[in-house]
């Protein structure tokens, strides 16, 4: 199950997202990294040294590319000029899959630069899903789709959030970035069970797994990738695995960045989940059934 | 609503999602209360744009919880749409901010992006129309509107040098065989010309060494010496510079040049001949400086080919 055709049949380890301020760290030490993941945005650029930097992590890393702008469930269409950024990107990157959120964030071409929650309902699902299968065919790269933090929820909704995120996903015939820490913030901030999300969505259909840390307030929590990940969460992701199979995993530290060897650490803590995933997933498949 | 591009609201969110337009309307209508710029005390503005108290438009399309209301709920997203746009802008504007003081920049930064939200998919281009707008609303920086405008266009010029598009450059040898009277040399799409009134390179290399030491300080200890963030960079002093902004072995970089070396840039920039080009810098230069000039801008890999073609035919 890890390797499945929404991760290119590939076999990742345990990432981490590349950040500015690890960079020097990173192209002087060659530190030993599976893999990065890279915010494509960030390299969707005409010159300069982004693209030179990133030229140097390729020589030596494999990378995934992430995106943040794509608004699969934004009512205005695809762009055209940004796909084909894009799709050079991909083309130098030589990304296995490529994911982005299952959210909007922008309208008649204005952005918000945010990652806004959907409408749960079935008529917002199957449009999302279309806009997946057209930026799928168009980049030519199977593609995961993640589950955003929310902090509101519409009136209009026909279902909770792991029935749209599954609709969408059959709908569109692709994977799925399962974010534990965003399933965590959102369970919260909307009091729902974090295990019956996991258990609701699609297993055979994770193709990554995001951890990250987030900051509780008094009301609501907030999804600030600053911190260390959170023990509930933690255990989130081994309810996960242990369901889908061990699949690549990624930390994500976007705020208040600590040095390089801190975020691999914390990220290589996934490990002490992943040998009770692996044990038990073979315990699964080679002992014989009970009678 | 002044945004441009983003269209009106509904009069009310729709009560159900059956068509492409409804979603659209239901973002629209999110999009209109998360860009409605915030009170003075960062509180979501009191009033839709018809009227109606904004708690009351926001109950129509979003759930209240336990703990909060639709209201308080939205407020999360719009403290986050401004304050994640404004420290954007914070960041590429220093120079900006430091010539205007806190106060005064903060309010520039929120009409700013109030008039002219982000267009692109990207928040690298925010500031691409922040010297239009200065000029358009000079009250946000009076009474030192043009050296404000001269610092955000010199600003958005580093912003295009550090990863602006650059061009195959041009050798000496693609251009030997094409006559003067017909070469035209294009400039690398990076490269920003700026003739300024104010000498604001200096001024804000002075602001960004000052923050870096103020940073430096704060870093190294928590409460510490505040005499490196208490200095003042003098503003500057009204002075007519050229202004090449470029960048080189991928760092940017700052040249002044004479202002004949600069007509003749502006005159390639527009397409001239190279004949032509030199002709504008008047009869006064002598023709070993700009054959001096060309070799150190050669060196620097100013030119490229133009749109496809080394000599004009047009
Ligand atoms: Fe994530």
């Amino acid at each position: 199950m890890p390797a499945n055709r929404f991760n290119a049949f590939t076999d990742y380890g345990i990432g981490i997202g590349l950040r500015v301020p690890h960079y020097a760290h990173i192209l002087e030490k060659k530190p030993v990294v599976d893999w990065f993941e890279i915010i494509s945005e960030n390299f969707m650029v005409d010159g300069g040294r982004p693209l030179h930097v990133l030229d140097q992590i390729l020589e030596q890393y494999r990378v995934v590319q992430h995106g943040v702008s794509m608004y699969f469930g934004s009512a205005d269409k695809p762009d055209r000029a940004h796909l084909r950024k894009l799709k050079a990107l991909v083309r130098r990157t030589k990304t296995p899959w490529l994911s982005d959120h299952l959210c909007w964030g922008s309208v008649d071409g204005t952005f918000t630069h945010d990652l806004l929650p959907m409408p749960y309902t079935f008529s917002a699902a199957k449009r999302t899903a279309e806009k997946i299968r057209y930026v799928r065919d168009y980049l030519e790269v199977p593609i995961c789709v993640e589950n955003v933090s929310s902090y509101a929820e519409f009136h209009v909704s026909e279902m909770t959030e792991w029935e749209f995120l599954s609709e969408v996903v059959e709908r569109a015939d692709c994977g799925i970035l399962l974010d534990v820490n965003n399933i965590y913030v959102s369970s919260k901030n909307h009091n729902f069970d974090p295990y019956a999300y996991v258990n609701g969505v699609p297993p055979d259909r994770v193709g990554q797994i995001h951890v990250a840390g987030h900051t509780k307030f008094e009301k609501y929590i907030l999804d600030t990738h600053d911190h260390p990940v959170l023990d509930p969460v933690w255990k989130l992701y081994a309810h996960a695995i242990a369901r889908s199979g061990v699949t690549a995993t990624l930390l994500e530290w976007d705020d208040r960045i600590p040095s390089f060897n801190e975020v691999h650490h914390e990220a290589l803590k996934a490990n002490e989940f992943i040998g009770g995933a692996r044990a038990a997933n073979f315990a699964r498949r080679a002992l014989p059934k009970k009678r | 609503m002044k945004a441009p591009g983003l269209r009106p609201p509904p009069k009310h969110a729709p009560k159900k999602l059956r068509t492409e337009a409804d979603l659209r309307a239901l973002q629209r209508m999110m999009t209109h209360a998360l860009v409605q710029p915030l009170t003075a005390d960062d509180e979501l503005a009191p009033r839709w744009h018809d009227g109606r108290p904004m708690a009351e438009v926001v109950a129509e399309f979003i759930k209240p919880n336990d703990r909060l209301t639709a209201g308080e709920r939205l407020k999360i997203y719009s403290i986050s749409y401004w304050y994640r746009l404004i420290d954007a802008v914070y960041e590429d504007a220093p120079g900006l901010r430091g010539l205007l003081g806190e106060k005064k920049f903060s309010a520039l930064v929120r009409a700013y992006l109030a008039k002219y939200p982000s267009r692109s998919f990207t928040m690298r281009n925010l500031c691409a129309r922040l010297p239009q707008f200065i000029r358009e609303e000079p009250r946000w920086t009076a009474p030192h509107t043009g050296v404000a405008l001269a610092v955000a266009r010199f600003e958005w010029a580093q912003t295009v040098a550090f990863d602006g598009e650059a061009r195959p450059v041009l050798t000496p040898d693609d251009v030997a065989d094409v006559p003067p009277a017909r070469l035209r040399l294009g400039l690398q799409p990076y490269l920003s010309l700026l003739a300024l009134d104010w000498p604001v390179d200096d001024y804000v290399i002075a602001v960004k060494e000052r923050d870096a030491l103020r940073n430096d300080a704060s870093n190294a200890i928590d409460r510490g010496p505040r005499a490196a963030s208490r200095k003042k960079v003098r503003r500057p002093r009204r002075r007519r510079v050229f202004v090449v902004v470029h960048r080189y072995d991928l760092r940017l970089f700052y040249k002044r040049v004479d202002p004949a070396a600069f007509q003749i840039l502006e005159a390639l920039a527009a397409g001239r001949t190279l004949a032509r080009a030199v002709a504008a810098a008047g009869r006064g230069v002598q023709p070993e400086q700009v054959r001096e000039w060309f070799a150190t801008w050669m060196e620097l890999g100013w030119f490229c080919k133009r749109a496809g073609r080394l000599s004009g035919r047009s």
